[in-house]
């Protein structure tokens, strides 16, 4: 909401700078997001005088000026201009050496986009030029601010005007608008005069409320009846007949406010719409009374398919869900927000009816966003506008006609109202309010501040009784007289307490939550990054890891207005994220880089008919490099394994994003809990990628239940546990895991089977391979004594038979 | 006998002062002994009365020559230290050697740190769904279909009433249905909005503070924040209320923290304020209290929210929320600790 300075002080008697005021208005709930000078590019310009002329030598256009400044700057000062409206006697800007004013030349603009352009003394064809004299354009005017600024050459001022004067005080430069940030349960301060209340309540001053009264004439003119059928998106119709329109112009008064708010002057009718848009908050339309058929307004849902060509000559086919003004046959304006081409003011228009109504909020929203229409009225009312301003917006507007003269108020009106506008009473305990705030408000300060802000308080012991003033629809409980209460009375009086009278509770994470956080230190600790991605992402990411059509991971949740296709689907699975971060990683030079990240993907249950989808929250791993191999990811979830004492098992997976013969299902049980291995390498090429990428993923939402992250400590053996390497040459074809399974279960003093070389070649057999493991074999708990050489050969021996009658497996 | 031991003697303990090594000592010392053995031997051709003496020199000389021996020892074992130190010295300039763990992303960082101070205040966690109904994103906390606040907010819609929450809020009346009060917990998580800019992520992460009990105020609010200010910046850390409007809380307040870069003095970081705009909060709105079946004249509560990332901005210096979300190994292998 932009405000300037001086209107406001029209309402109230302002003894404040700007930023005095926007200090107050920021500790009272309005944020000044900006304080802007008008007059910013325009220093040391004055009022000039020109008190003679004569032709330049040089030139057959320039005239040397000789210019009275006053006693401050000079009683003589001669300047050279081009201009050719330049007259002894003129009164005119003048800018002095080292001043600045507006650029105004486009192609300067360019080279200088902050605007502004320095005035220095100088030479014009060899003549002395110690300033520049000014055009409207060149202070950043035009004839709303001051009548004459758009004339081209010189500006002339009024002759009253006194010479070297600050020239921003004469064309209205020396003003501040403030931009201030409205909450949205104050849509009364979207108006100047909303503004103006609050200024008048915080610097404790009365309010001089603009001029609401008019004389009602009698008229012979026919009445123009309002039927209004849809009062839930219309609360409140307020019309007036208005008759014997003068065209004529706006008085300056009010093209310079309307100007200040950069709206440019058009007739005295419309630009009283516009004025009381921007003082009140009400936006009004204004008819042409004789274009309205059978001299009736209808308010109503319009027709599907019914049409409307709109002010800026624009069609629209609307529909059921839009609310129009229609008369007796057709549309004349779409509700709230713009009016018919069909019935516009014009310079013939004689007669006007004015409408000044409350419509639905919500229906004016959708209708501009399923239009595509909006104008500063549908803006206004998307915030809300209230009954009580429908009634004062429609009397000032009624009194300004009067006031400039530009038509007869006549008696014809019409109120079609669904709203209550009896004055809402409500009583409050003072005790409670305190008691929400923590501190004691002495009562008069209560009386006082809600006094200013219009409640009408009474005080009777603890019971406060307050009228809500008729704009203030966000009114309803004691809390808001609270709040209306501290911001005035000042949130520095709030002094902290620590929940002195609250119970005791214990706070803290679940089991569940712990053990999530201790899974990614874990991970932390075996060198991962962790990684966060959306939650969603494009169909193509599914294309990109060639999932069927059929894939359990294609039947993902839309979001029904994505912001653009490559966020438009929640995640079904989180690797293709995760390979997307190694190759951007990849691509910008970071070779080698190993992340997971832990979050939810969504499965769709009914969900365009509102049922949540399932998320299940899922851990992903991602490990890409030239070093890197199938081992490095598996190690990480053997060693997760260990920590959480999960028996995974692992076997040969199937993923179209997967290399066939490097990737495994993680089993828990039966049950497969994710996946592992390395990304197709046809993906990899697809993507130009010169790293191996290893992706896994694991579904927690299955294993949560059995992670069991307990430590629990196992007496150390009286005697140490023994090594033996045992080479075994083995069938090609035979893996390490059937291999581990037989030496593990062939002594039960074995505890470890771990391989540390494979080789193939020199004396191993063509078709077969060496592969040498380490065994470690434990004594008992309650053992006597180590192993002997001996007793170890026995079970080597026995070892060495299963083998070979199990897997034909031989010594080397 | 007396001259040829004296001529051993010194042609060993000659040999010996030559020796550098271990293993030359040892050499000689065998060499040593291979000669007393040869002199013990001669003792059998010795005269019987003049036994006793022999053996009594050549004890001596046995004695004498590995006490010197031992002597010797000690010098070069001295010897070969030094040699071993000179041979092992290396160029301590060389980089170390380390082992590379990883690191938690600054927004759990963030997340547990906020955690840690708030459970230390009684708070429990607790985490909503992501996908919510219109019912507790919006209605519930009082924002019926026609508010002007749900503008404030664009949303991601899924469905009939079905919706991407837009803030951690939601969590507030999921607790309250199913808890009564006295009631402290902590909401974390994603929240998402429809926005995508230079300073805006469509996605990013809240945390949501509650506390319902009776006789709460205001001044407890205060109070919190500024406990939670001072734990999570410096202890110097100052609040500010100033009001501002949230349809689930009345009053409403916008809480500014003094700038920790400049101590609120007025910085660039600052805007030249000497305050930062770090949450929003506010005593709960009684109908936000019906909603859950809670009396709102029997309980009173406040309620704050906060960005994630906003914090881990403000105190990592990080100057782009996009960075948190591309996953660059460089940027996240700052955050190691």
């Amino acid at each position: 909401m932009k405000v300037p300075f001086s209107w406001l002080k029209d309402y109230v008697d302002i003894d404040i700078t700007a930023q005095e005021l926007a200090e107050k208005l920021f500790s009272c709930g309005f944020e000044v997001e900006e304080l802007s000078y008008l007059g910013e590019k325009v220093n040391c310009v004055v009022v000039g005088e020109i008190k003679a002329l004569t032709p330049h030598p040089d030139s057959d256009h320039m005239q040397i000026c000789v210019v009275d400044c006053g006693e401050e700057y000079g009683r003589e000062i001669q300047i050279v201009t081009g201009a050719s409206n330049v007259y002894v006697g003129m009164k005119t800007p003048c800018a002095l050496d080292n001043s600045t004013v507006v650029e105004s030349d486009p192609k300067a603009l360019e080279k200088n986009p902050d605007g502004v352009k320095k005035i220095k003394k100088g030479k014009l064809r060899g003549v002395e030029s110690y300033g520049m004299l000014c055009s409207g354009e060149e202070l950043g005017i035009n004839d709303d601010f001051y009548l004459g600024a758009e004339v081209y050459g010189l500006l002339d001022l009024q002759k009253d005007a006194p010479v070297g004067e600050d020239i921003k005080k004469i064309v209205g430069l020396d003003d501040w608008i403030f931009d201030i940030s409205i909450t949205a349960n104050r849509p009364d301060c979207q108006s100047v005069l909303g503004i103006a209340r609050e200024v008048a309540a915080v610097l404790k001053k009365p309010l001089k409320h603009p001029a609401v009264d008019f004389t009602a004439h009698k008229t012979t003119a026919a009445p123009v009846k309002v039927e209004v059928l849809a009062p839930d998106l219309c609360p409140r119709y307020v019309g007036h007949y208005v008759e014997n329109i003068t065209g004529g112009e706006t008085p300056a008064w009010m093209r310079k406010r309307l100007a200040l708010s950069g709206i440019r002057s058009i007739s005295p009718i419309v630009d009283i719409t516009n004025f009381v848009l921007l003082e009140m908050g009400q936006p009004m339309h204004a008819f042409d009374a004789d274009d309205l058929g059978d001299r009736k307004i209808v308010v109503r849902r319009a027709e599907k398919g019914e049409k409307i060509v709109t002010l800026d000559e624009k069609e629209f086919t609307l529909g059921n869900e839009n609310l129009v003004i229609c008369d007796g046959n057709k549309p004349v304006a779409l509700a709230g927000i713009m009016g018919g081409l069909n019935s516009e003011i014009k310079a013939t228009t004689k007669n006007v009816f004015f409408e000044s109504a409350k419509f639905a909020r919500d229906s004016v929203r959708k209708t501009s966003r399923a239009l595509g229409q909006s104008s500063d009225s549908s803006a206004r009312f998307e915030k809300g506008v209230d009954a009580y301003t429908n009634a004062l917006g429609m009397a000032r507007a009624l009194h300004l006609i009067e006031e400039l003269g530009c038509g007869t108020v006549t008696e014809l009106c019409e109120d079609v109202c669904a709203v209550d506008l009896t004055e809402r009473k409500m009583t409050a305990s003072i005790a409670k309010i305190n008691a929400l705030l923590g501190i004691k408000v002495p009562d008069e300060e209560i009386y006082g501040i809600l006094e200013r802000l219009n409640f009408r308080p009474v005080i009777d012991g603890d019971t406060l009784t307050v009228t809500v003033p008729g704009y203030r629809d966000d009114i309803d409980n004691y809390p808001d007289l609270a709040e209306e209460v501290i911001r005035m009375y000042g949130y520095d009086h709030i002094t902290p307490t620590f929940l002195e009278a609250a119970s005791v509770t214990g706070g803290g994470l679940t089991d569940e939550q712990k053990k999530e956080l201790h899974l990614k230190n874990a991970l932390r600790t075996q060198g991962y990054l962790e990684a966060y991605n959306y939650s969603f992402y494009s169909p193509k990411d599914l294309d990109l890891m060639r999932l069927p059509k059929d894939a359990a991971e294609r039947n993902a949740v839309r979001i029904l207005n994505p912001i653009s296709e490559d966020l438009s689907i929640l995640r079904t699975i989180l690797a293709p994220s995760m390979l997307m971060n190694a190759v951007r990683n990849i691509r910008r030079g970071n070779d080698e880089g190993r992340e997971f990240e832990v979050a939810n993907i969504y499965l769709p249950r009914n969900t365009l008919a509102g049922e949540q989808p399932e998320e299940r929250k899922r851990l992903v791993l991602g490990v890409w490099g030239a070093k890197c191999d199938f081992f490095d990811i598996k190690g990480t979830v053997e060693a997760l394994a260990e920590i959480f004492h999960l028996s995974f098992a692992y076997e040969r997976a199937e993923k179209t994003y997967l290399h066939p013969g490097v990737s495994a299902n993680i089993l828990l049980g039966k049950t497969a809990v994710g996946v592992m291995g390395e990304l197709d390498p046809a993906i990899a090429l697809s993507l130009g990628l010169d790293k191996k990428v290893y992706l896994a993923e694991l579904d927690l939402e299955t294993i949560k239940g059995v992670m069991d992250d307990a430590i629990r400590y196992q007496n150390l053996p009286k005697f140490p546990a023994v090594k033996r390497d045992l080479a075994l040459i083995v069938d090609e074809k035979l893996t390490c895991g059937e291999i581990e399974e037989v030496l593990m279960h062939s002594c039960k003093y074995v505890t470890k089977a771990e391989l540390f070389d494979v080789y193939r070649g020199g004396q191993v057999p063509e078709g077969k391979k060496s592969m040498a493991f380490t065994l470690t074999f434990t004594p008992d708990q309650q053992a006597e004594k180590a192993f002997t050489p001996e007793t170890l050969d026995g079970f080597v021996k026995k070892i060495l038979g299963n083998l070979k009658f199990k897997l034909g497996a031989e010594l080397r | 006998m007396q001259e040829k031991i004296n001529a051993l003697r010194k042609d060993i303990l000659a040999a010996m002062e030559q020796t550098e090594t271990g293993r030359a000592l040892y050499e000689l010392k065998l060499k040593f002994q291979a000669e007393l053995k040869t002199i013990m031997a001669g003792m059998k051709d010795i005269p019987k009365e003049e036994k006793p003496v022999f053996g009594k020199m050549v004890n001596e000389f046995k004695q004498s020559m590995e006490a010197a021996f031992e002597a010797r020892a000690v010098i070069v074992r001295e010897k070969e230290m030094q040699q071993k130190y000179a041979a092992e010295r290396i160029d301590i300039s060389m980089p170390g050697r380390k082992y590379k763990a990883g690191a938690l992303h600054p927004i759990t960082l963030v997340k547990n740190e906020l955690i840690d101070i708030f459970a230390g205040m009684g708070f429990k966690v607790f985490e909503g769904p992501e996908a919510e109904t219109d019912y507790y994103n919006f209605t519930a906390l009082n924002t019926p279909k026609d508010h002007p606040a749900r503008d404030m907010q664009d949303t991601f819609y899924l469905g009939e009433n079905l919706l991407l929450r837009t803030q951690t809020s939601a969590g507030q009346i999921r607790v309250m249905e199913n808890e009564k009060p006295p009631i402290k917990i902590l909401s974390p998580g994603r929240v998402f909005r429809s926005d995508d800019d230079a300073t805006h992520s469509p996605m990013f992460h809240q945390m949501e503070g509650l506390v319902v009990d009776k006789g709460i105020t205001l001044c407890d609010l205060q109070g919190m924040l500024g406990e939670f200010a001072r734990k999570m910046f410096t202890s110097s850390t100052k609040v500010r209320l100033r009001p501002s409007y949230f349809p689930f809380t009345e009053p409403s307040v916008e809480v500014d923290l003094s700038c920790s870069e400049c101590g609120g003095k007025g910085c660039r970081l600052c805007k030249g304020t000497g305050w930062i705009e770090v949450l929003g909060a506010g005593m709960v709105n009684r109908h936000v209290l019906e909603n859950c079946g809670v009396d709102p004249d029997e309980y009173t509560g406040f309620a704050f929210g906060m960005g994630i990332e906003r914090i881990a901005m403000l105190k990592y210096g990080i100057n782009n929320i996009k960075v948190l979300f591309e996953n660059d190994t460089r940027f996240l292998e700052q955050f190691e600790d």
